[in-house]
């Protein structure tokens, strides 16, 4: 139908359009944002080129982190930054989805608009601020009324038992649900309100509650954005750098419990890379960097595909 | 009946439970605030706090001078770079933004404000650091102007699509080139929202810790020079938070209040314009 309209609309061949400089000018300019991001990569994988070669794809799986033998491997940050990613949405997400739900329904401010404006200031403090509140206030709190009392208990359930310490993935993952928080609440909220309101309004008039609305209607129908905004949270939390550097315990191994001491990707950076020596040792945090960019990159493109696809759907 | 009663309590109960997770959420922004300020308040009381420069442990009347100083040279030499590009960018994407070239760099904006902030750290460390042979806050601007540019060009396009065509459209008819009504016309009328585009920009690079560390490097001497390593607000609360001593960590907990009081400053007063900014357009 569009394509029929299209066809028929004449652009009369006789008038002669001057170039428009101006068009050409403002979309070079814009090459600026896709440029430097493939720039960045290809960068990255330049400076990285010694590890890549010296350890290839063993770098992935090799446990090793050794700076008098020159041997690295990353599973162990790549571990770290899963594992402190998954607690981190595990924890966010109900609450997320809560704060979505409340925040998208249509009507009176008021209250919500407050609340909405906590939840996006949230996103704007500085993660060094959340480093500092989690190391000094979070984390001797979790010790004591969280990571004591299940250690206690709980112990026999694998990855719950050893010694609880004050900077664990637990702590790290803790703070990591607070700061990805704004970014799932956001997201999803502009997804629920892009769902149909004649589905609300039909639901409705057919007698449901509020309650029955939001958990029959809605949320199903708004299901793969939430999906699509849980993935983008999840390529927040594994970008997230300082904050997570000064709680996690900075110990390049695969613990045995999640409240024991652990490394990620980006926080191995953060410590090392000014007193690094050497092209390989250089060269493996490099890499460790393109690792983590890849991925960051592979899931926001992904999150950005389903939120949109979401919102295109909700909108026919 | 009892059926009728039992929905409509649960649907209450449900929105208690909604209602109770969304004041869930918000506890650590309190305590992070709480904390911030009674613990930061001792540091910022003194004046001392910012005319002085950071000194090693043990000595007092260290300060945050050189880290505010360097926050500033750096941000400000970033926002130079990634402002112009970003609201020109935007523009372009606002104007002409139909086509498939736009798709691309939308997606890459989008994509590039996911971007791992340390990475960026890395590469400007690789463009500049290393072909200098020195570390420099120049070094730190080009990864924060990068950081810094979706931001930019996102809002700035929103903010250009909220003036109305109308104005457009009369500025054509009068015979003035597009360059003219797009520069001369819509971005006037459209600059509150571009203005609190960068300055959200702006309070988010001033932030930023990662990017900084292995570019700026830190500098325990007031410096002006972004040719030299410099320090930063944020870099002086992770390196001095981490260290064992009670004065450093005091000192850093005063540069968290700086920097908190900064960004809530920012982040409230666009809120406040560009509410204002959406009511205008709707007038016009």
């Amino acid at each position: 139908m569009a394509a029929a309209v299209d066809s028929s609309v004449v652009v009369p061949a006789s008038i002669p359009r001057p170039p428009d400089r101006y068009r050409t000018f403002t979309a070079v300019i814009s090459w600026a944002a896709p440029a430097s991001l493939i720039l960045i990569v290809v960068v990255l994988l330049q400076q990285a080129w010694p590890s890549v070669v010296r350890f290839g794809p063993g770098f992935i799986i090799g446990q090793d982190w050794n700076q008098v033998t020159n041997t690295f491997g990353a599973l162990p940050f790549i571990f770290g930054t899963v594992v402190t990613s998954a607690i981190a949405l595990v924890i966010a997400l109900p609450v997320g989805i809560a704060v979505a739900v409340l925040l998208a329904e249509p009507g009176a401010q008021g209250l919500r608009g407050a609340l909405g404006t906590g939840i996006e200031l949230l996103a704007a403090i500085p993660s060094v601020v959340y480093g500092i509140w989690a190391l000094y206030v979070l984390a001797p709190w979790a010790l004591l009324h969280i990571e004591t009392p299940i250690t206690d208990h709980l112990a026999a359930i694998p990855f719950l038992g050893g010694i609880p310490r004050q900077t664990s993935l637990f702590t790290a993952a803790l703070v990591l649900a607070v700061m990805i928080l704004p970014t799932l609440s956001a997201v999803s909220r502009d997804v629920i309100r892009a769902v149909p309101r004649g589905l609300r309004e039909s639901t409705v008039a057919l007698g449901a509650t509020w309650w029955e609305t939001i958990w029959k209607v809605i949320l199903p129908a708004a299901r793969a954005g939430i999906f699509g905004a849980t993935v983008l949270a999840l390529g927040r939390a594994l970008a997230e750098t300082v904050a997570v550097a000064m709680v996690i315990g900075n110990r390049p191994e695969i613990p045995h419990s999640i409240f024991a001491p652990g490394y990620t990707l980006a926080a191995v950076i953060a410590n090392e890379f000014v007193e690094a020596t050497g092209e390989i040792y250089q060269g493996a945090l490099v890499e460790i960097g393109l690792v983590l960019i890849l991925v960051t990159l592979t899931v926001n493109v992904l999150a950005l595909i389903l939120v949109h696809s979401a919102k295109a759907r909700a909108a026919v | 009946m009892r059926r009728n009663l039992w929905r409509r309590f649960s649907s209450s109960f449900a929105a208690g439970v909604m209602y109770a997770l969304t004041i869930l959420a918000l506890v650590p922004l309190g305590l992070v605030l709480w904390f911030t300020v009674t613990k930061g308040l001792p540091s910022v009381a003194n004046l001392e706090f910012f005319l002085n420069s950071q000194r090693p442990s043990g000595i007092p009347g260290g300060g945050i001078a050189n880290a505010i100083v360097g926050s500033a040279v750096i941000v400000a030499l970033a926002s130079l770079a990634a402002i112009p590009i970003g609201v020109l960018s935007g523009v372009y994407l606002a104007e002409y933004g139909a086509g498939r070239w736009a798709n691309w760099v939308r997606l890459a904006s989008d994509v590039l404000v996911g971007a791992p902030s340390i990475a960026l750290g890395l590469f400007a460390y690789a463009l500049v650091v290393v072909p200098q042979h020195h570390f420099s806050g120049t070094a730190a601007s080009v990864a924060l102007a990068i950081l810094m540019l979706p931001v930019v060009i996102r809002t700035t396009e929103s903010a250009v699509g909220l003036i109305p065509n109308g104005l457009r459209e009369s500025g054509l008819a009068l015979g003035l080139p597009r360059w003219r009504v797009s520069l001369q016309l819509i971005l006037p009328a459209a600059a509150p929202g571009v203005i609190t585009g960068a300055l959200l920009a702006v309070a988010r690079a001033a932030g930023e810790t990662a990017p900084v560390l292995f570019t700026a490097l830190g500098n325990q001497r007031l410096s002006f020079d972004p040719n030299h390593p410099m320090s930063t607000l944020p870099l002086v609360v992770f390196r001095d938070a981490l260290t064992p001593y009670k004065d450093l960590q005091q000192e850093a907990w005063g540069a968290a209040l700086v920097l908190v009081v900064m960004v809530l400053f920012i982040n409230l007063g666009s809120r406040w314009v560009l509410r204002r900014q959406i009511r205008l357009a709707r007038q016009l």
